[in-house]
């Protein structure tokens, strides 16, 4: 009880001076001391958008292993390959949101594809299923290369949301008296929009919905939940679905934020991978909290030391690992 | 089975016996690129370059066969270093073209020296200390270096755009400092600046640059970029998507064909932009002409480029300059490449972009064109020619050991306090 009213009272306190440190126009000193407010205040808004695409990517990948205690580390090439069909699609058709949904379909079928084919048959054999995603992850990341070489690709930004706007934020006063606002890409500010509504609508189909209690059950133990006459199956099946799509979903909007190009299929496993480990496995809000942690150190690092910032990511993983093995919302 | 079997060793056995015979009148010359990672898409234009050169001589040079065999690496020295010695130890190459990156050319240049027999032509890498500090007897450079490549770009910054203070951003390694050393070097011995703390390094293959977006400075009248391939791309977009409004100065890859013929959203962006390097896409000269011309009969609809960029460039001379001592010594490597290596070093030859010839670290002396982006008669972006310096060496003219006095090439050389 002690321990937990410290608790509540360091992140109340932690939030009012973050929010004054969004709100205040700084001081001298501060400014001194951390450089300028329009380069802290992108920089978080950057962390916690960046946190927002690796939370899409990332709450897929817990969802399956949550159920399945199956490592798919094919989810990367899921996500690449996501972005590719995504970008066909926008091409021939000119519209960015038919792109986005014929992508989330397609890795959706090629999930359950994948499910039903391979995974079905090496169910509870762990190591077998973590060799075998490998493999997959391997050849697709080669037969990509060769339909859609290595070049980078990049998707027109739909009219909607291209351009920068104005935050009601003001930067600094000028010696005029006139206040600076400051400016931010509109589409950063639709995928944390859309990272939130996606994990709001994860959390409640999970909680409040009668599968999703089903699929509760079956992280809890899968025997009993199948012996109770629950197709176990179909769950499994919609679970790796919803998991894949949401990867080809995060192909699509990370895509476009950034771009897409060989080798995206590993850097969004490994950061997957870090997301959960730090969040702890099989937890959605965990991928939510690991996301934002992972995002926010990575702008951090790269805004305020540039060379080495790499490095915090990996001490924030290796600093996790030490205190709390099982991630931050993991159970043993 | 077993008959397919028993066909496929029968055909290896007569493949064995016949191989000592072809091995006599073919020469093979191992090619090095990116095809991997942020530089993929320059990668395949190097080999391109290649496939150029060959072409031109039929594949054949000194009366022999010419094969090409190709290895990959992703701008790492380790991997450049895993694919040159896979090629040279495993397939028996004894003319290497490559490697496509400075870090890159720095390990192969390190890793020339333990195969004395074997003759490394580079390829487009282009840090300065591959061929100025303890260069390796048996590596060439017949394209020039980063350094090099920004010859005139500094005057023109500072006394026809008159910047006098300007952030950089570029990638974390030795070609970026070569190319940060040849813009800084002139910029501010005029008295431009350019402070340590408004420097920004970032590794290759970095994709959000938002946050460095944010932590420019507002207070220069330019930022210098040297980002390549992907890295770019990525820069210049999210650039033009934050609504960024200070003018560019680039690199000579970061406005490059592989750039300027990308997907991204860059138009508004890069037009404008000063650049300087071994090529310019709108020179008005035969031999350009020529050059570019079979480039598009070559590739165009077929992955190329709208107009040949820097590293089919590079690799296409390098490849040539192969091509033409060969011819010279008759194709006899027999004695472990002594007389190839000797006519390399006199080698002097027409490029499609005027005349290279080497110093005695083995580097190129070579024309280097000042550019700026504009939009073509077609619409593509291309560098139009500003203005050519002719026959730039690597130390600018500077004898040697004092040149050496500049210092090597790093994240704070020139300081430009």
């Amino acid at each position: 009880m002690q321990r937990r009213t410290i608790l509540i009272l360091g992140i109340v306190l932690l939030t009012a001076a973050l929010l004054w440190m969004i709100f205040a126009v700084w001081p001298g000193w501060l400014i001194d001391a951390i450089g300028r407010k329009k380069t802290f205040v992108n920089t978080l808004l950057n962390g916690i958008t960046l946190g927002g695409l690796y939370f899409l990517v990332a709450s897929g990948f817990t969802l399956v292993f949550g159920l399945m205690r199956n490592v798919n580390l094919a989810h990367g090439s899921m996500y690449l390959l996501g972005g590719y069909i995504g970008y066909e699609v926008a091409e021939a058709t000119g519209n960015w949101f038919f792109g986005l949904a014929v992508a989330f379909l397609v890795i959706a079928v090629s999930g359950i594809a994948l499910q039903v084919a391979i995974f079905r048959r090496m169910q509870g054999d762990e190591l077998r299923q973590t060799l075998v995603t490998i493999g997959i992850s391997i050849i697709a990341a080669d037969l990509m290369l060769a339909v859609w070489t290595g070049t980078t690709y990049q998707f027109d930004t739909p009219e909607a949301l291209y351009g920068a706007v104005v935050l009601p934020v003001i930067s600094v006063i000028k010696s005029s008296g006139a206040p600076v606002f400051i400016k931010y890409p509109m589409y950063r500010l639709a995928v944390l929009g859309v990272a939130a509504v996606v994990g709001i609508g994860l959390w409640l189909f999970l909680n409040r919905t009668r599968i999703g209690m089903m699929i509760r059950a079956g992280v809890n133990d899968r025997e009993m939940l199948a012996a109770s006459g629950v197709n176990v199956h179909f769950i499994f099946a919609l679970v790796f679905a919803i998991g894949a799509g949401l990867a080809g979903f995060a192909g699509v909007v990370g895509g476009t934020a950034l771009s897409i190009a060989p080798g995206e299929d590993i850097r969004y496993l490994l950061a997957s991978l870090v997301v959960v480990i730090v969040g702890g496995l099989g937890s959605v809000t965990g991928a939510a909290i690991g996301a934002l942690l992972i995002g926010l150190a990575e702008q951090f690092g790269l805004a305020y030391f540039p060379t080495y910032g790499v490095v915090l990511t990996f001490l924030i993983m290796v600093g996790v690992l030490a205190i709390r093995p099982q991630g931050i919302m993991g159970t043993r | 089975m077993l008959k397919i079997a028993g066909k496929t060793l029968l055909a290896a056995a007569v493949l064995a016996l016949a191989s000592p015979a072809a091995a006599q009148d073919t020469i093979k010359m191992g090619g090095l690129a990116t095809l991997e990672g942020a530089f993929a898409a320059p990668g395949q234009d190097s080999i391109r370059g290649i496939r150029m050169a060959l072409e031109e001589h039929k594949y054949t040079a000194g009366g022999k066969k010419i094969e090409l065999i190709t290895g990959s690496s992703d701008a790492s020295p380790a991997s450049a270093i895993r694919a040159t010695r896979k090629l040279v130890e495993q397939d028996g190459v004894k003319v290497m073209i490559g490697p496509l990156s400075g870090s890159e050319g720095l390990a192969v240049k390190d890793y020339a020296k333990t195969q004395p027999n074997v003759t490394f032509i580079n390829g487009t890498s282009a840090a300065q200390d591959t061929t100025l500090r303890n260069p390796a007897p048996n590596f060439f450079r017949f394209s020039t270096e980063g350094a090099q490549w920004m010859a005139g770009l500094g005057e023109y910054a500072y006394k026809v755009k008159k910047y006098r203070k300007v952030a950089v951003l570029a990638e974390d390694y030795s070609f970026p400092y070569t190319q940060v050393f040849g813009f800084l070097e002139p910029f501010c011995r005029l008295g431009g600046k350019a402070p340590v703390d408004a420097r920004f390094w970032v590794p290759i293959g970095n994709k959000d640059y938002s946050s460095v977006i944010a932590a420019l400075p507002d207070d220069v009248d330019a930022i210098y970029v040297a980002l390549g391939g992907a890295d770019a791309i990525n820069f210049l977009s999210q650039y033009q998507q934050a609504g960024g409004e200070l003018p560019l100065i680039a690199g000579s890859i970061t406005v490059d064909q592989t750039v300027l013929g990308s997907k991204g959203k860059i138009r508004k962006t890069v037009i404008g932009t000063p650049s300087a390097g071994p090529i310019s896409d709108t020179w008005d000269d035969p031999r350009w002409k020529a050059f570019v011309a079979q480039y598009k009969k070559m590739f165009a609809g077929k992955g190329g480029f709208p107009s040949p960029s820097l590293f089919a460039h590079g690799y296409y001379i390098n490849t040539k300059a192969a091509l033409l001592a060969l011819d010279k010594v008759k194709g006899d490597l027999s004695d472990g490449g002594k007389k190839f290596r000797a006519a390399l070093s006199s080698l002097k030859f027409e490029t499609p972009t005027g005349m290279v010839s080497l110093d005695e670290r083995r580097n190129a002396i070579a024309d280097i064109f000042l550019t700026e982006v504009v939009e073509g008669p077609d619409g593509n972006l291309v560098n139009k020619t500003i203005k050519v310096v002719s026959q730039v060496s690597q130390t600018f003219g500077v004898p040697y050991k004092e040149f050496l006095k500049y210092g090597q090439v790093s994240r704070t050389n020139p300081p430009c306090k």
